[in-house]
Parts: structure tokens; C-alpha cells; sequence
């Protein structure tokens, strides 16, 4: 999974040591059939936290996906949240249905942590339902009048459409570059860049690291690390945000630097790249 | 204006910075002056959670070097860790030896992974050349045996900080304790091997090709197997840290 774009939470520049480590496996799997709804929660994220993947705590998540104990005062689904964003950190395929099942829920951040979980597994099987979403924001291939339409996780979803390389979407992409949030703006030059490989989109997030809110720049920085757009080294460097991040973002371009090939010598670019993660750490 | 009268200027202009924006610049220039009485005021900015000024700040303080080693030993903030983590860099970027146990203590134990990833990092910039020479041995085995440790880290970017460490070390020790080297470039092949991290993998090749330099030099220097000395490339005083 080294690869594979990491969650925003991951790479959130608290640092973590594995606090609640007390639990065990077994417990944490049996603590989410627990009438402690609290406990339920707690164990769908730690058994994603630490990579969990045996068939009972897959199977356990999946069945939590189909929760109806835990609601919140809105309706949403705080169990289901955790569970489908534990599942896409487990790389077992089963999960792959019951997430794209997921997409229909009624609850936004449901159906936000399954594109990323299903983004993670890279199952293109999910491809059609990721756009049956995404064009709820389009008319034709405009956005939709009513705007911001807040209404799908559309930068999850131009994400996932993005990594899964559904090249056949580019019209429907394209026109999220102009959506008024700027995230999901990144997210779409994020996805053209992945299904075109033209350069333009690469620069457009090149520039957002020259914004004013430290958050988008963080995201941004997420982006350029997992297109690995080499190019964007130096920006990335430079820009004002923590080392750590700019560290993750530079360690995506290394990859992609390193990914395809077992270079007996380092491209000139990995180098290049090995140099600014060695000043920024 | 001379230094002296510039420094409380440029303190005051820190301290009554009402924006972010500002308070980047007004560190900027206060680091920029590199003046000694702005350490403690430099040091205070690490710890503003505003990555800008501490960047400015951390620039400054290496700048100043080696009068700023005590008071960021002393005002190391224990309760901050991001703060923590910066001064580690300064510390580190600096390379005086004073800083050893603090360094030593922080890679090995601190809780927060980006004053590890620091403090890995300030062990292989340590100016070897202060070490009296009667302990320079004792000295750099500490700082082996710490770093083989600190290798192993569940975090990428504290090993990754470890190899960077091991390569600077592995050519520092080629003089004074070759024997051990190759402790050194046993756990760089063992981290090759088995790294579950393709950037920590990565970096480990990039560091064994700077210890061990392409066959083709060998040529040139006949007869000296193993580990050679080449120019190393420390971050030194003054070196962009961004």
C-alpha cells in the first residue's frame, strides 16, 4: 500500500504512538457486537488503525456497515462511518461490495468514507457507482445551477475516480475544476492529472501551495504526493506547512519515482527528491 | 542603527505582530539580523504553532549557532511537542556536541515522532572535530549503538532519519573505528532486505551508494577495501533548512 493516498487523517501532523493499545485482537472483534455503543465505535476504528485484517474483523466491519443501533441526533451513522473507513485500510476485496452498497446511504459521511475506502481497495468494479454519484452535481456537463452543491463527497469521489484511472470520465471531471469549493477544485485537478497525465493539472496544484489557509495547502500537499508530480518538489519544499507533511508529500514523488522500475543506479529526480527530504527532516 | 539598537526593534515588532502573515515576516527579520539577543525571542517562536515563523526562527538560530546551544538546551519545551521538534532541528542543524544526551534522550524515547525523526537526524550532524580525541571513540559507539535502535522505529520517517544518521556516521567512523563499520552497513543491507517502506528502502540505497561509491572508482584507489572517505554532506550552518 505504499503507494496508495493516505487519508487526510493520517496524515495529520499530530503524532500518534498507538494510544489505546490496550485492546486485543479478539476483544476488539467481539467489542463490535458490544451493547457498549461507545465500544462498537472505538473498535471499528482501532481494528482499521492497526491494520486488522483477519476474516472474523472483516467480516465483523462488514456487518457494521448495516448498523442501525448507532445514530446520531441528524440520522447519521457514526458506526457505519468507522467501519467503512477501517475497511479500506484492510485491503480484502470482500469489502468491495458492501462499501459500493454503502454509496446510497443516507448519510453524507457514509457514503464520504466509502469512495476513500473503495479508493484504497482499487477495485474498479466501483467505477460505475462512484459516477452514478458524481453526476448528481452535473447538468449535462456543467455543474449543476445550485452552487456550492454540497450535497455528495464529490472530493472523494474525483479521488477515487482519479486513482482507479476511469479515464472514460474525464468530461464529468473536468468540469468540477470550477466547483466553488476549492477542495474539491484540487481534487478534480487531482483526478485530470491521474487520467491524462497532462502537466497543466499538475501546476494547478503546484500554484494552490501559494495560497493564503495553511488547510488547503495541506491538502494540496496530500495531492502532489500522491500523483507524484515531480515537478512540484521544490514548491513542495518550500511552501509553509509542517516538515511532516511536506516529508509525505516528498515521499510520494520518491516512490513514484522508484515505483516501475529497480533502477541499479537512483534517477536523477529521486536524488533530487532524497535531497529536500533530507534538509526538511 | 547598530545591532544593539536594532534588536529591541525587531523583538518588539515579533512580539506585536497581530497577524500570521506579519509574524512570519517580522521573524524573518529578526533571524535574518542574526543577532544574539534575539535567541530567546527566536526560540519563543518555535513554539506559535505557525510553521512560517518557526521555519524563520529555526533558520535564525542555526545561524547564530553555537550561542544558542545552551538556551534552546534549557528552554526546550517539555509540554510542546511541535515546538519541541523545531528546537531539535536547530539543535541539529547547529551540531554541536552539547546537544548529545538531548539528542540521545529524544531519538531513543520522545513520544512525538517528528522530535524522533529530528533528533535521528541531529545525531549524524554532530561536529565530530569538538569531541576531545580521548573520547571520541566512546563517543561515536554511543551514537552507533543509539542509531541501530533508533533504525528500527515503527515510524518511516524516524528510520529514514536513522539512515541518513547511519551514512554520515559510517564515513565519519571509517577513520576512528573501522571496525565497526561494518555494523553499520550490515543494518543498512538487512533494512533493504526487509523494509516494509519503499521510501526507507530507497534512501537506504541512496546511503549505501554514498559510503560504498560505484565500482569504478575503486580503480583509482586500489587496495582500500570497503568504506571510503568522500566529501560528506552534512547540513551545515546556513544551509537552506526549509
Amino acid at each position: 500500500m505504499n503507494s496508495s493516498p493516505q487519508k487526510f487523517e493520517d496524515l495529520s501532523p499530530t503524532d500518534d504512538n498507538g494510544d489505546g493499545g490496550s485492546l486485543t485482537v479478539e476483544q476488539a472483534i467481539a467489542n463490535l457486537e458490544s451493547a457498549d455503543l461507545g465500544l462498537r465505535f472505538y473498535a471499528a476504528w482501532w481494528l482499521g488503525r492497526f491494520r486488522i485484517s483477519e476474516p472474523a474483523a472483516v467480516t465483523g466491519l462488514i456487518k457494521a456497515l448495516e448498523d442501525e443501533a448507532d445514530r446520531t441526533p441528524e440520522g447519521g451513522y457514526p458506526l457505519r462511518r468507522n467501519a467503512a473507513r477501517a475497511l479500506g485500510k484492510l485491503s480484502d476485496r470482500q469489502a468491495v461490495s458492501p462499501l459500493i452498497a454503502c454509496l446510497d446511504c443516507s448519510d453524507f459521511y457514509v457514503r464520504e468514507a466509502a469512495a476513500q475506502s473503495l479508493e484504497m481497495l482499487g477495485d474498479p468494479v466501483c467505477i460505475p457507482a462512484l459516477i452514478k454519484l458524481l453526476v448528481v452535481g452535473l447538468q449535462g456537463e456543467q455543474l449543476c445551477s445550485q452552487q456550492p452543491d454540497l450535497s455528495q463527497p464529490y472530493e472523494a469521489i474525483l479521488e477515487a475516480l482519479g486513482t482507479l484511472r476511469a479515464t472514460e470520465v474525464i468530461p464529468l471531471v473536468k468540469p468540477f475544476l470550477e466547483h466553488p469549493i476549492e477542495l474539491v477544485q484540487y481534487a478534480a485537478a487531482r483526478a485530470m492529472y491521474q487520467l491524462t497525465q497532462e502537466p497543466a493539472y499538475g501546476e494547478r496544484l503546484v500554484k494552490a501551495l501559494a495560497g493564503e489557509r495553511l488547510q488547503l495547502r495541506r491538502a494540496v500537499l496530500a495531492d502532489l504526493g500522491a500523483i507524484g508530480y515531480l515537478p512540484a518538489a521544490d514548491a513542495i519544499a518550500q511552501t509553509l506547512a509542517e516538515n511532516s507533511l511536506k516529508l509525505i508529500s516528498l515521499k510520494g514523488l520518491l516512490e513514484h519515482q522508484v515505483n516501475h522500475i529497480t533502477p541499479i543506479t537512483l534517477p536523477e529526480g529521486a536524488i533530487k527528491v532524497i535531497n529536500l527530504m533530507d534538509s526538511l527532516l | 542603527m547598530n545591532n544593539s539598537d536594532l534588536a529591541p526593534v525587531l523583538i518588539r515588532a515579533v512580539q506585536e505582530a497581530d497577524s500570521s502573515e506579519r509574524l512570519v515576516d517580522a521573524v524573518q527579520e529578526l533571524a535574518a539580523a542574526g543577532i544574539e539577543e534575539s535567541v530567546p525571542t527566536l526560540i519563543a517562536a518555535l513554539g506559535y504553532n505557525n510553521p512560517g515563523a518557526a521555519v524563520a526562527a529555526v533558520d535564525g538560530l542555526i545561524a547564530i549557532g553555537e550561542p544558542a546551544v545552551s538556551p534552546l538546551l534549557e528552554l526546550i519545551d517539555d509540554y510542546n511537542y511541535g515546538a519541541r521538534a523545531w528546537a531539535l532541528r536547530a539543535l541539529a542543524g547547529i551540531g554541536d556536541v552539547r546537544a548529545l544526551n538531548t539528542l540521545l534522550e529524544a531519538a531513543k524515547t520522545d513520544f512525538s515522532l517528528s522530535v524522533r525523526r529530528a533528533a535521528a537526524r541531529g545525531l549524524g550532524t554532530l561536529r565530530w572535530h569538538q569531541v576531545p580525541p580521548e573520547k571520541l571513540e566512546s563517543i561515536q559507539t554511543q551514537v552507533l549503538e543509539a542509531l541501530l535502535l533508533i533504525a528500527q522505529d515503527p515510524e518511516w520517517v524516524v528510520r529514514y532519519a536513522a539512515v541518513t544518521s547511519l551514512e554520515t556516521l559510517a564515513i565519519a567512523i571509517a577513520v576512528t573505528l573501522p571496525d565497526q563499520a561494518s555494523r553499520i552497513t550490515n543494518q543498512l543491507q538487512h533494512m533493504l532486505d526487509t523494509d516494509v517502506d519503499l521510501g526507507v528502502r530507497t534512501r537506504v540505497k541512496f546511503a549505501q551508494q554514498k559510503i560504498q561509491p560505484p565500482q569504478h572508482q575503486e580503480a583509482f584507489a586500489p587496495g582500500i577495501p570497503g568504506i571510503k572517505l568522500q566529501e560528506t554532506e552534512v547540513a551545515h550552518r546556513g544551509d537552506s533548512r526549509r
